[in-house]
């Protein structure tokens, strides 16, 4: 159904690894099986949505590539380096994968400013002059360099959900990570934060996205994954996925979300 | 994705109506009266009967502190106080006994020297409470204060002859113990509370053994393991100082109580801040340093210093061991038979020094919660 993708993923494997290499995942939280032998690659430059219903477990898989979940079984691979229980891997893998929450999760008691300065400061020890320039240049893309020195607490959700992302791309990941960026968000403030994601993918940044944001998904997704009862159960481009869905959940799902909206 | 409302409106102002000063009625002293004290008639009669015991007992103490009081006696004659009492205060015994209450039995013509410490530590205390010394020079400001309180304690330099610590007492005991034992207490309290939530289990283990034992025996038993059964562990002609043995016993229990506060802020933070810093590749020394602490301990002021002015307090239980804080020296001052029966006076005057420091850290935290939070307004 995606050939052509599949081809280009293969092709991109030869010369270098992909950015995100899953083979067989498996997790559980307690007795509950929460990731069912989960493979799939992620090339570099490639945009993947995955979507499914709640608790279908999309959160745990992009939550697992950079181990804030530890999985049991199968194996990782982010950029070529195999997430284990060596910390060394972990630190290397943490700084090259930036991180975008539903709940924002900025640092409270920091300045705008600082929040997007520390990362860069302690772990890229970057002088801090520089780390300021960078994030104001990020602040900037993001459009609000004028929060700068403002408290995470005195802005809009969009505007602190803008700040995470450049939070994030101060660190210059060389992937993203966006857990439901819009979920906690009001209407009205949804569009300014897919702006800035959709600026973002024209700049050919590896991104995974778990949103229900189908239109979205139709703008910038190169592929969709559909997620079920803790499995892959469909993938493909968002065309054939949206147009032609070949499953029945898949089908009930698309009906349930296109009639929220 | 909301499809438009429309809604027809009612009326539309001419102009924007302007903002007026609230009625008399609503604000202002007479208003807070009627809505707080008399707002019906139960309310009004409980109000004027406090009134009136409150008025009765003012007026009562104030003849008997003041009017009626004894200030001062000739070379303890303690007559006039006698006649006085029940009527007046005795105060005499704290005008006559001050440097005793004060400085226990250090030798008298030496006593500028603890009076100095006294004064050394409460600028201690206002320096470190300033937050524009919140800085790395401030460690070697509380150094220099502490060894010039050690230099002038001990003595034995600068012309200055030597006193025994057994001789030490009064108010700079209490400071001691309080200050070293709260300074020390904190960061251990800092490192057990990580402790008991670190994933490796030897060091939770330790630090859930430890605060579990301090906490589950009182503070007077540690006292006396401390001071009594800790030296028959030596080797024999090894003695440490019987005062450093009670700090350390103060520094050991305060610790466990802050560490349990300590790891209640730990506990109320949010998941999402300590992944947001895992995910940004912080270690873990820099995300407890920069997010973790600064934000737990800020959640924890109110009961961090409710503990702080605690032990402030429980530092009179040395007494037991023999140690001459500024409680048992007050106690001592009125052994003597013409000042027996003058207890009320020392005590009193006892508890305004507590009340001093005690409300001095009470004010503190409010102001320091008010400024450090300031982010969380909006």
């Amino acid at each position: 159904m995606s050939a052509a993708i599949e081809t280009v993923a293969s092709a991109a494997r030869l010369d270098a690894p992909p950015a995100i290499f899953m083979d067989r995942v498996n997790k559980w939280f307690g007795s509950l099986h929460v990731l069912r032998d989960i493979s799939l690659d992620v090339a570099h430059g490639e945009r993947v949505v995955v979507c499914g219903p709640s608790g279908s477990g999309k959160s745990t898989l992009i939550r697992c590539i950079n181990r804030l979940e530890t999985h049991q079984e199968g194996h990782i691979l982010v950029d070529g380096i195999e997430l284990t229980d060596d910390v060394r891997a972990l630190d290397a893998i943490r700084r090259e994968v930036g991180m975008v929450f539903q709940s924002f999760n900025l640092f409270p008691h920091l300045t705008v400013l600082e929040n997007c300065t520390l990362a860069p400061i302690w772990v890229r020890r970057m002088p801090k002059r520089e780390a300021e320039e960078l994030a104001m240049e990020y602040l900037n893309k993001v459009k609000i360099p004028e929060q700068a020195k403002k408290y995470p607490g005195q802005l809009s959700g969009g505007q602190q959900q803008r700040v995470a992302i450049a939070r994030a791309l101060c660190m210059k990941p060389k992937i993203m990570l966006f857990d439901e960026p819009t979920s906690a968000l009001d209407p009205e403030m949804i569009k300014e934060v897919l702006d800035t994601m959709v600026l973002l993918a024209d700049t050919g940044m590896t991104m995974i996205c778990v949103t229900h944001e189908m239109g979205f998904a139709r703008q910038v997704a190169d592929r969709v994954v559909f997620m079920d009862q803790g499995e892959i159960v469909e993938l493909g481009t968002p065309e054939t996925m949206f147009n032609n869905p070949q499953t029945e959940r898949l089908k009930l799902f698309l009906s349930q979300i296109l009639r929220g909206h | 994705m909301a499809s438009d409302t429309t809604l027809t409106p009612v009326t539309i102002p001419a102009a924007p109506i302007e903002a007026r000063n609230a009625p008399i009625s609503v604000v202002g002293p007479v208003a807070w009266a009627r809505a707080n004290l008399f707002s019906g008639p139960v309310s009004t009669a409980v109000t004027l009967a406090l009134g009136y015991l409150i008025i009765r007992w003012a007026i009562g103490f104030i003849d008997w502190a003041f009017i009626n009081a004894v200030w001062s006696v000739p070379n303890n004659q303690t007559q006039a106080c006698r006649d006085a009492r029940g009527v007046g205060a005795c105060w005499a015994v704290v005008t006559e006994k001050h440097r005793f209450i004060l400085f226990g039995t250090y030798p008298y013509e030496e006593h500028w020297r603890p009076a100095l410490a006294c004064v050394v530590f409460v600028g201690l205390y206002i320096v470190s409470a300033m937050r524009r010394f919140w800085r790395k020079e401030l460690a070697l400001i509380w150094i220099a204060a502490l060894t010039t309180i050690g230099v002038l304690m001990w003595g034995g330099v600068l012309g200055m002859p030597y006193v025994a610590q057994e001789r030490w007492g009064g108010l700079p005991i209490t400071l001691i113990l309080s200050t070293f034992g709260l300074a020390f207490a904190f960061p251990l309290a800092i490192m057990v509370a990580l402790g008991r939530r670190s994933r490796m289990p030897a060091i939770k283990a330790i630090c859930v053994l430890y605060v579990e034992l301090i906490r589950g025996v009182p503070l007077i038993s540690l006292l006396f393991m401390a001071s009594v059964m800790f030296p028959l562990f030596l080797p024999e002609g090894m003695n440490i100082d019987k005062l450093l043995r009670a700090q350390i016993a103060i520094i050991l229990f305060a610790g466990a109580y802050l560490a349990e506060v300590v790891r209640a802020g730990l506990q109320a933070l949010p998941k999402g801040q300590y992944e947001a810093a895992d995910a940004l590749g912080l270690s873990y020394w820099n995300k407890t340093g920069f997010i973790i602490l600064p934000q737990a301990l800020r959640m924890v002021i109110p009961p961090l210093v409710n503990t702080f002015i605690g032990f402030f307090k429980d530092t009179s239980l040395v007494l037991i061991i023999g140690i001459f804080d500024l409680l048992t020296a007050g106690k001592t001052a009125i052994v003597e038979p013409a000042w027996q029966g003058f207890g009320v006076e020392v005590y009193i005057t006892i508890g305004l020094i507590y009340f001093a420091f005690c409300f001095a850290m009470s004010k503190y935290s409010q102001s320091l919660e008010t400024e450090l939070n300031q982010h969380r307004r909006r």
